[in-house]
């Protein structure tokens, strides 16, 4: 979705109050359509203020933000937070509407007829699995966590595109708020919304964000996806941020299979003989070649079992190429690998790209380098994604390996 | 007469002038609201104006407490000076001393309106009048209602006083049975219906306000 023009713009923004008090300075950030953008900092780090210029609750002192290519400096206020949903950390539900009329309430003020603004208060009230009846309830009746899910919703009633969140499972107890979290993060995924999301907890952050914008002090410190973020935290800032904790443990979770991979696996051409095959099998210690074509692609797999029962018939690798393989691709993460690897009791799994070429091998000696990371932390946490030989030959020596280096 | 107890006397002032109490009663209960609804329909803007404007409130709310501390009688003789006997001065009377509870609790009330509520409401789009008449008066209503509640049952009592003035009300009852010898029961006559209305009409307005209060 990253090809499309991105929804949200912020051109060098800074927010000086009277006084030379710097809230936020230099704060650029492009949000693409379906992005779930977190804001994350200390208090005080202007992730707040930065989020309520989007709907001009707050006016930036200099630079631009467009939305959709126009400067919202230039558009109504009123029309453009009609257009932008807006959920706050203390629910904000009007306590003197009742439910079905809090969830109408922008369809109101967009002067939306009656059965329209009813059908859209079911179905949203269904979207968040709560009983009908409590359209007719006041806020004050209904638990916490369901007043907060009616104010989630509420910022969907009028279909719209982009909905800010300020920090709005703060006040809730875990469970809800995991709950809720799902909500949100298969709401925004199912509906395609945008998201621009305030908190200050790292995990809520790295569970629903597609995108978190670290920021301390007024400025953005890193922006990078959950993952980016993990494996190169920018400073010793976003470090403590994260915490050392989650950072191991989060390695197996955010490292990709690319990551980890050895990256020359031993392979072969179908229009070898196979003789060729044998020597090179001797020569580099393995009892599997991937086989590909000219250009890399993947095609099967030859091992010497198949190479011996039929060595006297066949003369060439594809003639005795087995092309049933397993394979996975270089950005699927590791976790989900590692638990086919084991599950399926496979020795190896090749390592394609998006196209199907060849990138490298995954081997169950490569998966004891991780878990001896996540255990004895990060002294040496390179070795995984560069792939120490010695270690891997010795404990694996009848798969496929790379041997040169 | 003379040979019956104050009661008697009361039932008898009662019986015989019940039409003459009853038009006093009602002349009395209308220049008391008159005076507070003067005082409400000038009094809620400003309180809302200076709930917007918070740099004002200290001010208005300083001068309405002046004229608050004003005794009632010294307040409507001045003002008799310029309007001269009769129900107008007692009316400006009652709306000056409503001026400030009406004021006040508006002012208050919009205060304790829940920012966020007004934050979301805001940042859902609503323009600052959808705010105030969607959101910040229904909210602050009660509150208000208790400031009008205040202020009716302080005008009763003033009205009461407004017959010094010529206004006529159960006030002239009192007057009219402390100028006459052993007007023990024409006193009462005209003291009790006060005290009454006072009442019934804090317990109204106060059934009123609970009302409000317990929406939502």
């Amino acid at each position: 979705m990253k090809e499309e023009d991105p929804i949200l713009v912020y051109k060098d923004i800074a927010k000086i109050y009277r006084g030379g008090n710097v809230a936020v300075e230099h704060i650029n950030l492009t949000i693409h359509k379906g992005d779930f953008v977190c804001l994350i900092g200390t208090s005080g780090s202007g992730k707040t203020t930065t989020m309520r210029m989007i709907n001009r609750m707050l006016e930036p002192t200099s630079g631009e933000i467009l939305y959709n290519g126009q400067d919202i400096h230039k558009t109504d206020p009123v029309t453009l937070r009609r257009h932008i949903g807006y959920v706050i950390q203390n629910i904000g539900l009007m306590p003197h509407m009742t439910i079905y009329e809090n969830i109408t309430l922008v369809p109101k003020l967009l002067k939306w007829p009656e059965e329209k603004k009813r059908e859209k208060a079911k179905e949203l009230i269904k979207l968040v699995e709560l009983p009908e009846e409590f359209l007719d309830r006041y806020p004050s009746e209904l638990s916490g966590g369901q007043q907060q899910r009616i104010g989630v919703v509420r910022a969907l009633a009028a279909n719209q595109d982009l909905i800010l969140m300020d920090e709005p499972f703060g006040a809730l107890d875990p469970i809800t708020r995991e709950s809720l979290q799902e909500l949100v993060k298969n709401l925004q995924e199912k509906m395609g919304k945008t998201v621009v999301f305030v908190t200050h907890d790292m995990d809520e952050a790295l569970k629903l964000a597609t995108d978190i914008v670290v920021m301390d002090g007024g400025h953005i410190i890193q922006n990078a996806t959950p993952k980016e973020l993990l494996s190169h935290p920018a400073n010793k800032f976003v470090e403590d941020l994260i915490g050392s904790e989650r950072l191991i443990q989060a390695r197996a979770d955010v490292t990709t299979v690319g990551q980890i991979m050895l990256k020359n696996p031993v392979s072969i051409t179908p229009g070898r003989s196979l003789a060729e095959a044998i020597r090179l099998m001797r020569q580099r210690r393995v009892d599997t070649l991937l086989v590909t074509d000219d250009d890399g692609y993947l095609k099967g797999f030859i091992d010497i079992e198949s190479l011996d029962n039929r060595y006297n018939k066949a003369t060439s690798v594809s003639d005795i190429l087995n092309t049933h393989i397993f394979y996975v691709t270089d950005d699927v993460l590791l976790r989900d690998t590692v638990d086919r690897i084991l599950k399926r009791g496979l020795k190896y799994v090749p390592v394609v790209d998006a196209a199907g070429k060849l990138q490298g091998i995954v081997t169950r000696a490569a998966l004891v380098d991780v878990v001896y990371d996540t255990i004895w932390g990060d002294s040496d946490d390179t070795d995984s994604e560069t792939s120490d030989e010695p270690v891997i030959k010795n404990l694996d020596t009848d798969a496929p390996n790379d041997k040169e280096a | 007469m003379s040979t019956m107890n104050t009661w008697d006397q009361f039932w008898y002032y009662l019986v015989h002038n019940g039409s003459y109490i009853l038009s006093q009663f009602t002349r009395h209960f209308l220049i008391s609201i008159y005076g507070v609804l003067i005082a409400a329909i000038i009094g809620i803007p400003i309180g809302i104006l200076i709930a917007r404007h918070k740099h004002l409130s200290a001010t208005v709310i300083g001068i309405a407490n002046v004229i608050q501390t004003i005794p009632s009688l010294a307040m409507l003789s001045i003002i008799m000076l310029g309007l001269g006997l009769g129900v107008n001065t007692v009316i400006v009377t009652v709306f000056l001393y409503s001026l400030l509870p009406i004021i006040k609790n508006t002012y208050t009330g919009m205060e304790n309106v829940d920012r966020n509520i007004l934050d979301s409401g805001k940042g859902m789009g609503m323009t600052s009048f959808q705010v105030l008449y969607m959101v910040e008066l229904p909210l602050s209503l009660s509150v208000i209602m208790a400031g009008i509640r205040n202020a009716l049952v302080v005008a009763i009592g003033i009205t009461a006083i407004g017959a010094f003035v010529g206004a006529g009300g159960l006030g002239d009852i009192i007057v009219r049975g402390t100028n006459a010898t052993n007007g023990g029961a024409i006193i009462l006559a005209g003291a009790l219906p006060t005290a009454l209305m006072a009442i019934i009409s804090d317990w109204v307005l106060g059934f009123l306000q609970r009302k409000l209060e317990s929406r939502g």
